[in-house]
């Protein structure tokens, strides 16, 4: 194959190395498509930051979530899967081979499976950014160390928020858990788990509204805002844990693929998004299900229906079917 | 598969150490999963980089000290020193090709 220096040639990329971007590594390599997975700043996905993961199938006693990542990924290599470090910087999929550019590497596709998944969400204070890794964090086990023996806060109300309210309540003194409403959005298990620690707390109808102080250039105190009354409280603490959720990693494709309101990416007829040739798999299109098991299997999805694309087996879709009988 | 070229630093010599030229700090612990992420970039830098900086880790969990001096409060955390001065921190994950450009501001 002769292109430019410095171009690699695929049949197939994978953009993203969570349980989608690895499954569907795994299936393309059984297909004898030579995939190459570009793993992306966040490498492994969301389940690196987690521990142990009770809900992935197979595992009657749980799996820890980096190890899961690291076995998921060892047999996508096993199977001739090529993974390579970086960042999508940009990508062009107005023609065929589509272009991908990782820092000063070009790389070309006939076929490109994005699962580049979510990330979590900040809370658009513009404060909390500026004081992360200065006791505002958005992973309990990463930076939760730090705060032994000291008072913090989480803020969610969903299974990130409780699992990691759960994880610090063995390392604060006290935990804080803000939720805007009066009930919780995480599972019936979670719940009682978070509900039965001796040391954690709720605060009700309440949102962060400051986080001070920027001046002293650490986390000192918490301004919380009645969602129902309006009024104000300050709640001291040394660390506050922002849980959530998660935002679609989108930005690389805006202006080039159908997306909902939401950012997340519009997909039909299985993983198939608005390029023919461009399939999608896991959080990235999924804002729904969520789950690895979901995402493991979108990415399986995505690998067969890339397959039969490049062999010219790919059924026509009802979309484009429709269109041709307009 | 660190490489060679990055040093490890403790609590007893971090001052010493970062006195001199540019040197770049990876602070880490064994149980940081996003840690191990940005670990063989670090390797990377040492290597392409060797002579020009300096490259070193320093594990929080056996040198509390130097972490809680420079209000290090989430890992993982790069601090890059020149002549013994603080000039960048870069918190969580990073490109290498981000982190290089950082580096080259200060050579």
């Amino acid at each position: 194959m002769s292109t430019a220096p410095g171009t690699t040639v695929r049949q197939v990329i994978i953009i993203g190395s969570g349980p989608a971007g690895l499954t569907a590594a795994l299936y393309a390599s059984r297909a004898n498509l030579k995939p190459l997975l570009i793993e992306g700043i966040e490498a492994g996905g969301q389940l690196m930051l987690t521990t142990m993961v009770e809900n992935y199938p197979g595992f009657r006693s749980g799996v820890m979530g980096p190890g899961l990542m690291a076995e998921m990924r060892a047999q996508a290599e096993h199977f001739g899967a090529e993974i390579v470090q970086g960042d999508v910087s940009s990508v062009d999929l107005s023609n065929r081979p589509f272009t991908i550019n990782v820092d000063k590497t070009t790389y070309t596709a006939d076929a490109l499976i994005i699962a580049t998944g979510a990330s979590a969400k900040w809370l658009d204070l513009g404060v909390d950014k500026k004081l992360s890794g200065r006791g505002v964090s958005t992973c309990a086990t990463c930076d939760g160390f730090f705060f032994k023996g000291l008072p913090v806060a989480v803020i969610g109300g969903g299974d990130t928020a409780m699992e990691e309210a759960i994880y610090l309540s063995k390392l604060a003194t006290k935990v804080t858990v803000i939720h805007r409403r009066d009930t919780l959005r995480a599972s019936k298990v979670m719940q009682d788990k978070a509900m039965s620690m001796p040391n954690i707390s709720f605060i009700w109808n309440s949102e962060v509204v400051d986080i001070k102080d920027l001046d002293q250039g650490k986390v000192t105190a918490l301004v919380l805002r009645d969602t129902k009354t309006g009024e104000k409280s300050e709640l001291t603490v040394e660390g506050v844990f922002i849980g959530i959720g998660h935002t679609p990693n989108t930005q690389l494709f805006k202006g080039q693929l159908q997306m909902h309101d939401n950012g997340y990416l519009k997909t039909h007829d299985g993983s198939r998004t608005s390029v023919r040739g461009v399939f999608a798999a896991g959080d990235v299109q999924d804002h729904v299900y969520r789950q690895a098991v979901t995402a493991a299997g979108s990415g399986c999805m995505a690998a067969i229906d890339a397959e039969r694309f490049l062999s010219g087996t790919l059924h026509e879709s009802s979309h484009e079917t429709a269109a041709a009988h307009r | 598969m660190a490489s060679e070229k990055v040093k490890t630093f403790t609590d007893a010599n971090f001052g010493d150490e970062v006195k001199n030229g540019v040197v770049l700090v990876d602070f880490w612990a064994t149980w940081c999963a996003p840690c191990r992420r940005i670990a063989p970039i670090v390797d990377q830098l040492a290597e392409e980089y060797n002579g020009k900086l300096t490259v070193a880790k320093v594990d929080i969990d056996e040198n509390p000290m130097t972490p809680s001096k420079f209000m290090v409060r989430g890992i993982p955390t790069l601090l890059l020193f020149k002549n013994g001065d603080l000039k960048e921190t870069i918190v969580g994950l990073e490109t290498k090709d981000r982190l290089a450009q950082m580096i080259d501001k200060h050579l």
